[in-house]
């Protein structure tokens, strides 16, 4: 093991995990707010925009991202339609990540029972109040755990993103292996930074798990 | 209209090339799906047993897999270990490895959720009926635990073929490699076959998971 090389290659992966980092995160706020929306829908039962819905979160849990990724990249500017592939990235892990979120989210609204919201307006809460005060932070509570591992799965999936050639982390190990032919040192430093961007979340999301419990009612 | 490469698609073999590459990706992802059960379930055991040590260990394991992403464990077997111990291994069997390193951890997770969750009282009963702890396992926990598993097992195999995917990462031709390699040959006569042959990846995708997952999600309403 060749630390000086290690070390001059250091500043490449920090560029490489800051841009995973930024794609993750717009990738993954774009799923939670896809997520949501669609959950919502699906919650309420709303005609047309339902079965749409359900339509895009099948397609979507059914089909892997690196080919979504391709079809993304490679395939709509032959229709006319060019995107970037950092765009493609958030975008490809915004639509991959709405359809899992979607399913967490909808089940934590589903495991709160009618009778709750039934009890709240009978104390004389309205139906926004009962699902803001009732409903909501139990769902909430209800899908954390769900909702971290879908954030680890989706900053994981990152490493797809080299094949669009965005120079995430797994594309600076990949190139560096081809130059330099430093296999180890680069395969290290690669399994290094990953422990790096995820075991805090990781860490954080097993925390928050634990504060949550509290506001979880009955057994 | 201009076209869209869906000709490219019926000219020579290749659609029949392209369901090759389906069925490459399908064999790794059923054969590491095999080995992921079986370790699974002497894990999941293990791990529900008495020693601490097992348990954090297990917990370690866990968390590698969580955390690493499949590419970079591909990556690290297929090019890292064979560099290190100078061994020999197959695009193919790196794969295999890595998926069930995978598999196997996930499978355990899932056994041992599936046996914590039956009630005590099961032991009980089975053992104040008279039978032994063999006995007990082989005719009330395990048909119990075998209901509950077998939908996430399912599961498990469309996230494996799902997966597989990566493999073209290593130099594996499956079927988005397969595709590249058509529409790569077929640049000049038809520029836009990028967008037919993804498409049609894309749905050949869907249609080997989307059936697969349904079944899952139906035996799990059933048997729950």
């Amino acid at each position: 093991m060749d630390f000086e090389v290690m070390r001059a290659y250091l500043p490449l992966y920090r560029d490489a995990l800051l841009l995973t980092l930024r794609v993750g995160w717009q990738g993954v706020l774009l799923a939670f707010f896809i997520g949501v929306v669609c959950a919502v829908i699906l919650h309420l039962r709303l005609p047309v925009l339902r079965q749409a819905a359900a339509v895009y979160i099948e397609f979507f849990r059914n089909t892997p991202l690196l080919v979504q990724l391709f079809f993304l990249y490679f395939a709509l500017p032959k229709v006319g339609l060019r995107v970037g592939a950092e765009l493609c990235g958030v975008l490809g892990l915004g639509l991959l990540g709405g359809a899992y979120m979607a399913e967490t989210i909808r089940s934590g609204l589903e495991s709160v029972t009618p009778i709750q919201s039934e009890s709240a307006q009978s104390l004389g809460m309205t139906r926004m109040q009962a699902f803001r005060y009732v409903i909501l932070p139990q769902a909430v509570s209800r899908s954390v755990p769900g909702l971290v591992a879908n954030v680890i799965f989706l900053l994981k999936e990152t490493s797809v993103f080299s094949t669009i050639s965005l120079m995430d982390l797994m594309f600076t190990a990949k190139d560096l292996i081809g130059m330099y032919a430093k296999t180890m040192e680069c395969l290290t430093l690669l399994v290094v930074f990953y422990l790096i961007m995820l075991l805090p979340v990781s860490i954080l999301g097993s925390f928050v798990e634990r504060r949550l419990r509290h506001a979880e009612f009955g057994p | 209209m201009r076209s869209l490469g869906l000709d490219v698609l019926w000219k020579g073999k290749n659609f029949l090339r392209l369901l090759g590459g389906l069925w490459v990706a399908v064999r790794i992802s059923l054969i590491s799906v095999a080995v992921s059960i079986a370790l699974g379930l002497v894990l999941g055991v293990l791990v529900t047993g008495q020693s601490r040590v097992l348990k954090a260990l297990f917990r370690v394991y866990l968390e590698i897999v969580r955390i690493m992403p499949q590419m970079v464990l591909l990556f690290v077997v297929y090019f890292g270990t064979t560099r290190v111990f100078g061994w020999d291994l197959s695009a193919e069997l790196s794969a295999v490895i890595v998926f069930s390193f995978w598999g196997a951890a996930e499978m355990g997770d899932l056994v041992r959720g599936a046996l914590i969750s039956i009630p005590r009282i099961q032991y009980e009963s089975a053992e104040a009926l008279g039978l032994s702890a063999g006995q007990a396992y082989r005719y009330v926990i395990l048909p119990q635990t075998v209901r509950r598993l077998i939908p996430l097992s399912i599961n498990l195999i469309t996230r494996m073929i799902k997966t597989t995917s990566l493999v073209m990462m290593i130099g594996m031709v499956e079927v988005l490699k397969v595709a590249q390699q058509i529409i790569e040959a077929n640049r000049r006569t038809s520029p836009n076959a990028a967008f037919g042959l993804f498409a049609v990846v894309l749905l050949l995708y869907f249609a080997i998971c989307w059936p697969i997952s349904r079944l899952a999600s139906y035996l799990e309403k059933r048997w729950a």
